[in-house]
């Protein structure tokens, strides 16, 4: 039982719900940007959802399977096809020995997940089958899949054809995007002024945006609090002794292009971090688009506990209306 | 040294014991690190020493962030009193510097750099006020190091020299980080050195190369079948200048499995070396070069 790698599209990588454990050796926990998507694809074919499919970027793979196979696509819009004829995203696809799963073209979202019965069955690395380029872990031997491939697959679950998730229940950034995020770590650098004129300006998502970081342009430079820098950080105001890194934390370097780093994030640095975006907008960034406008919202802690909570409560619904 | 707590959205506390960098701020780190790690809290995912900070990753659907932060906070008293020493390592790593990789990429990345006119090298020589580059080469591997941080990228490790503050090297780091660095490029930001454990991103001064591996996902060199990491926390290390000869003689050792790195057991008190450095130091080269 095996998927075959035809074309890899743009970027496809292989990936689960990621290797929690070895942050302090800078080996970040990875999985799908977008994991709302990812667990959502993989209940819908009747795998457990920290199952391994493919994430890809802006544009879809070409795969034809061994075996007959329950697949789902979720996560960002684009038509799929199967042997040419337009199949439903959010939906279990029934899939038959030979055919080809063929995409058509990025409508919104940046990332598609495909989640197939069984779930991809390739080595883990450290606890997880998630692609770790930088790294060289997990994945195929450490990459992206590559036109040849060929993915073994695990033993099927229980999911049936036509499943499908309610139109609701599916989740993408709004166009402009806000993220959530909350003050603190090092955002006391910055001047109260340039504080709210972060939060004020209209940022752009810039084309260095990957599964490590997300980049922003657009916005007016930070301007920091006088002080004479701390022994150990270097002498740029927006330079700190070098700390861990949050996942989903804002890094401005020179003040002027925020990052937010994401799944595959460094895990510490020496630029300052302004706060970070809250765990539950977290897989909105992964379905941003270059160029996107977006704007940082700063929300409190009870807010971003409410959100997470409400976040939990759309995947029990969704789990509720395939059981 | 003023500790200072705050929340990294919902998900994460982060503990910075000074904003300056010093081995009493690194010691009190690691001592509250391990605190928070043996009070086994639940809810706590991961816990990520640094040079003087830390972190802690939690599940906020376990506990609350103020609860914890509580929690956290109480342990600070358990790690002020913690005994400053520990049993590790010294291992010498051989450093070829001004090699032509890390040259070609900082020339690729001139116009992200405070002085695009000169070399990273020349210009962190001119700004510690060392007449030559080779005099700050001299400076920079004369003195043993220590591992006060292993991350950023798998198994980098974040070292600070064994000398006087006011012989400590400084040098900011890029305006924009690069978006390459070379494989095991030895490289220099704030008052750290760090060996850039794979290539990528990266935001430090370069100033050499080592042929010697610190990081093997495969684990197929021979010091690293173990565990894929070389370096932790509290390890020292001593830079040794190679040339061009050696460099490539050591890169076919690693590949041929005969390489091994020096490295001898040594016990580091940080009392001690704060009241005779240099006798301090000279212990560890004698552990060393005993090995």
């Amino acid at each position: 039982m095996a998927l075959k790698i035809l074309n890899p599209g743009l970027s496809t990588s292989i990936q689960d719900l990621g290797r929690p454990g070895y942050f302090h050796l800078g080996i970040p926990i990875g999985g799908a940007m977008d994991r709302f998507a990812m667990r959502v694809a993989n209940m819908l074919v009747g795998n457990n959802e920290d199952a391994a499919g493919l994430e890809a970027v802006f544009m879809g793979p070409e795969i034809t399977f061994t075996e007959d196979a329950l697949i789902a696509v979720t996560g960002a819009e684009l038509p799929v096809m199967l042997d040419g004829v337009e199949q439903n995203t959010w939906t279990a696809i029934a899939v038959k020995k030979g055919q080809t799963l063929s995409f058509g073209f990025l409508q919104s979202g940046a990332r598609i997940y495909i989640a197939v019965s069984g779930g991809i069955d390739t080595p883990e690395a450290l606890g997880s089958r998630s692609t770790y380029p930088i790294g060289a872990l997990g994945g195929v031997d450490g990459r992206n899949v590559a036109a040849g491939d060929v993915l073994p697959l695990g033993k099927s679950g229980h999911g049936k054809a036509g499943a499908t998730v309610a139109p609701a229940h599916r989740r993408l950034p709004a166009n402009p995007a806000v993220l959530r995020m909350v003050k603190g770590l090092y955002w006391h650098r910055l001047t109260e002024a340039s504080g709210e004129q972060f939060l004020n300006d209209e940022w752009k998502v810039a084309p260095e945006a990957d599964r490590m970081g997300y980049r922003f342009r657009g916005g007016k430079p930070l301007e920091f609090v006088d002080r004479e820098q701390p022994f150990g950080a270097g002498s740029d105001p927006s330079n700190i002794v070098d700390g861990c890194y949050s996942y989903g934390s804002i890094q401005v370097p020179g003040g002027t292009e925020p990052i937010v780093l994401h799944r595959d994030a460094v895990s510490g640095g020496g630029y300052f971090t302004l706060g970070a975006i809250i765990s539950a907008d977290m897989d909105y960034i992964g379905q941003l688009q270059p160029h996107t406008p977006v704007k940082f919202e700063a929300v409190s802690m009870e807010d971003a506990l409410a959100a997470r909570k409400e976040r939990h409560q759309l995947l029990d619904e969704i789990r509720a209306s395939l059981a | 040294m003023k500790t200072r707590y705050t929340f990294g959205g919902d998900e994460h506390i982060y503990i910075e014991m000074d904003e300056e960098m010093s081995l009493d701020a690194f010691f009190k780190s690691l001592s509250m690190s391990n605190a928070v790690r043996e009070a086994n809290i639940d809810g706590v995912t991961e816990i990520c020493p640094a040079n003087a900070s830390f972190q802690v990753k939690f599940n906020p659907d376990v506990i609350h962030p103020d609860d914890l932060l509580e929690k956290v906070k109480a342990l600070e008293a358990v790690a002020e009193k913690a005994e400053k020493r520990m049993n590790t390592r010294i291992i010498e790593i051989p450093v070829y510097y001004q090699d032509p990789w890390t040259h070609e990429t900082l020339m690729r990345f001139r116009e992200r750099h405070q002085d695009p006119s000169g070399t990273d090298l020349e210009y962190a020589a001119r700004i510690n006020g060392f007449d030559s580059v080779d005099d700050f080469i001299t400076a920079h591997h004369s003195q043993p190091w220590f591992v006060s941080m292993v991350g950023f990228v798998a198994g980098l490790p974040f070292l600070y020299q064994l000398v006087e503050r006011d012989k400590q090297l400084e040098v900011p780091k890029y305006l924009r980080p690069r978006t390459d660095t070379p494989k095991l490029t030895v490289g220099y930001g704030g008052c750290f050195s760090c060996i850039y454990s794979v290539r990528g991103a990266g935001g430090y001064q370069m100033f050499g190369i080592t042929p010697m591996p610190i990081y093997d996902p495969e684990q197929e060199v021979t010091y690293l079948k173990d565990f894929m990491v070389l370096f932790r926390p509290g390890d020292i290390v001593k830079w040794r200048p190679i040339d061009r000869a050696e460099y490539d003689a050591i890169c076919q050792q690693v590949e041929d499995g005969t390489f091994t790195p020096k490295m001898a057991e040594v016990e580091f008190d940080l009392d001690a070396f704060n009241k005779d450095m240099t006798g301090t130091n000279a212990r560890l080269m004698e552990a060393l070069n005993g090995a």
